[in-house]
């Protein structure tokens, strides 16, 4: 069924069709809607779940870890300062290995107030043990809470669907609602290997000790670095079923293309519109959309950039006394594979536009020079 | 011809506490644990958030327990016990109780976001607060359970501790919960009983034990039974239930009070008190205790009243 529904509604949906059993939340600006119409679904019983309303984005956490364990598939949305509230427990769920499934509108932290487009929240949680997604549209919302249930639930790794403030979170697209049988035969119910019950009793997350510690984080590791090729598989089945291929980046126009953007969020949609009208100039422009932040794709990036003969990096988030982000990431994928010269440009901070004239100018700066003139190159600031 | 000796059990025999554990000696926590156990029995799950107990429990690959644990971050107990309830029961399981068990800290302080908005969601948990009065886990650091005039790390005897302790109770008689009680390691029978009726109670339900510690009070080990039993005695910690924030019960009424400085004496974190802050603290616990006739008493006025 083809609806016109809001990002938000995209989340809420998704975790319909997902058949979450356990749904915490608290509400924050500009995530509301999902967790408003999440409370529609269970009063109507269009979805068999329990809804617990807490009194803050850390005990929806808590309580998301407390349900998962006992068995439960589980969901949550926050953004911004709930995002960074969660923190604590945003390893605890990782490094207690549950998959649980949360989507987080990106926008900016205080001070001063600010509720417009950013990414530095759920970057400032990269470390945590989650998996990122970034989305681009409505649709691959949707399809995403989906496939991160399959992923996380497999990996048993914990999964962050992440979408823009407002220019995605409150923005009316076309989206394909699948019918629940058909999500059913894809996503089998969650049956975890171990859980907290009387009829089999464990001590879950006691005192330990480096002689196990260790290993249990090298775990964690190694089932990270399982991930993109499950995305793969499972963005594979899913195109079969659904017909739309969900993978761990989006490229575009990149085979032939001199210059390539890397670029993630709703601003990977916008830059393949700058693509178009570049490509019409007769410049060799593409675009890499990065889908999967956690953990990074490194061998797909190397695969597509390693043949540009310049890679424009384009962030909405800053690392402070470092550069963007997806910079970093970027150049660490490519350190010793490459030579190719990398631009690094920072835009859009604080839900500032990120237009197709933005890139644009970072097209046209990244042609008429050998090198950047410095390691950020600031978009639209006013100095 | 001697008599056949005959011995009424007063407790049920069954134990899902074993040996092994890493207490100190003399740890009222340990003891309130084995006897909650024994009134909740198997179908029991425990969120426990850090304090002593997350030590006591035993180290990883281990557990002195027969009851599955949930080791939670500090300041979740309450929000860890009510995602744990929702998720059993959504997998199927209606039957098991959930119970949060904090310390003072991880309650009076921490953990009291979380304990609200679980009390004010009325979700079916039992929260249980052993108190040892401070942070003894890390090494004896005042909470807001540290009782008035008490030493400990950070407050040390030269400005010892001149805060009240919380009132607790009051703070969850106000969110209006179908239960609550205080209950002493001293009294293994009076907890086993008010256990076993909040356990049939749905909603949340809410217990403060009161539960000494030798390493952190500066008393012999021995005479934890004895420390709670004065401090019911002297009523500076009265054993009593609440229901539906309203209705006060007081279940043991000492004959004659004992004066507070029987209690206090026994402890090295009191030693440094003048006669006259132990007076100040005779004082504050008459005054709670009358409070707590009057809340108990004015509801058999009212129930008189109504007949």
């Amino acid at each position: 069924m083809k609806k016109v529904i809001m990002g938000n509604h995209a989340l809420s949906y998704g975790a319909m069709l997902a058949r979450v059993q356990v749904i915490s939340a608290y509400p924050i600006t500009p995530q509301t809607q999902v967790v408003e119409l999440l409370s529609e679904m269970c009063a109507s019983k269009a979805l068999e779940a329990q809804f617990i309303k807490v009194e803050s984005e850390h005990s929806a956490m808590a309580a998301l870890i407390g349900a998962s364990l006992a068995g439960a598939r589980t969901f949550t949305a926050t953004s911004a300062h709930g995002l960074t509230l969660m923190h604590e427990l945003l390893h605890w769920a990782a490094g207690g290995r549950l998959p649980i499934v949360m989507g987080n509108i990106n926008r900016a932290l205080a001070p001063g107030w600010n509720i417009w487009a950013d990414q530095n929240d759920s970057l400032s949680q990269r470390d945590t043990g989650w998996m990122q997604f970034y989305c681009a549209n409505n649709q691959e919302v949707l399809d995403s809470v989906i496939q991160a249930y399959k992923v996380a639930e497999r990996l048993y790794i914990p999964a962050m669907i992440i979408l823009d403030a407002f220019s995605l979170s409150h923005t009316y697209e076309v989206v394909d609602i699948p019918e629940q049988s058909q999500v059913d035969a894809y996503l089998p119910p969650f049956k975890p290997a171990f859980r907290l019950t009387p009829d089999e009793p464990h001590a879950f997350g006691g005192l330990t000790s480096p002689d196990y510690y260790f290993e249990l984080r090298y775990k964690l590791q190694k089932a990270m670095e399982n991930v993109p090729e499950i995305i793969e598989e499972t963005g594979r089945e899913y195109e079969k079923k659904f017909g739309r291929y969900l993978g761990a980046v989006e490229a575009y126009q990149v085979d032939d293309a001199d210059l390539i953007l890397v670029t993630s969020g709703t601003a990977g949609s916008t830059a393949k519109v700058a693509v178009d009208k570049l490509r019409k100039r007769g410049l060799k422009v593409g675009n890499l959309r990065i889908r999967l932040f956690r953990p990074f794709p490194f061998e797909i990036v190397r695969h597509y950039l390693r043949r540009a003969k310049k890679v424009a990096v384009v962030d909405r988030n800053i690392s402070y006394g470092h550069h963007g982000i997806f910079y970093q990431e970027t150049k660490s994928a490519l350190y010793g594979f490459s030579s190719v010269p990398i631009f690094g440009f920072i835009a859009g901070l604080g839900g500032r536009d990120i237009t197709p004239e933005t890139f644009e100018e970072i097209i046209d700066y990244t042609f008429s020079h050998e090198t950047p003139e410095a390691e950020i190159i600031w978009i639209g600031v006013k100095k | 011809m001697k008599k056949a000796r005959t011995m009424k059990l007063s407790l049920p025999i069954e134990e899902y506490m074993n040996p092994g554990h890493l207490a100190c000696q003399g740890c009222g926590a340990t003891l309130a644990m084995r006897y909650v156990l024994k009134a909740l029995g198997q179908k029991t799950v425990l969120c426990i958030p850090a304090c002593c107990w997350s030590v006591i429990d035993g180290p990883f690959p281990y557990s002195c327990l027969d009851v599955p644990i949930f080791h939670c971050a500090f300041e979740t107990a309450a929000a860890s016990a009510s995602g744990v309830k929702a998720g059993l029961e959504m997998v199927g399981d209606k039957e098991t109780t959930v119970v949060a068990w904090a310390g003072d800290g991880g309650t009076f302080d921490i953990g009291i976001q979380a304990l609200s908005g679980a009390a004010e969601r009325n979700d079916n948990i039992i929260y249980v607060c052993y108190d040892n009065e401070a942070y003894m886990n890390t090494g004896i650091q005042r909470s807001s359970a540290t009782p008035y005039g008490a030493w400990t790390t950070t407050t040390p005897v030269k400005h010892f501790k001149d805060q009240p302790k919380k009132d607790i109770v009051a703070i969850m008689a106000a969110h209006r919960i179908p239960y609550l009680a205080t209950a002493s390691v001293a009294y293994p029978e009076d907890l086993f009983r008010k256990m076993k009726k909040a356990k049939e109670i749905k909603g949340t339900r809410f217990f403060h034990i009161f539960a000494p510690c030798p390493t952190g009070w500066r008393s012999r080990p021995e005479d934890t039974i004895k420390l709670a039993r004065l401090a019911v005695q002297t009523c500076y910690f009265p054993l009593f239930e609440v229901e539906w924030g309203e209705k006060y019960t007081i279940n043991i009424k000492p004959k004659e009070k004992k004066p507070v400085v029987d209690y206090l004496r026994l402890q090295g974190r009191f030693s440094h008190l003048t006669e006259k802050e132990i007076e100040l603290i005779q004082a504050g616990i008459d005054r709670q205790w009358h409070r707590l006739l009057r809340l108990a008493s004015e509801r058999e006025k009212l129930s008189v009243g109504g007949e």
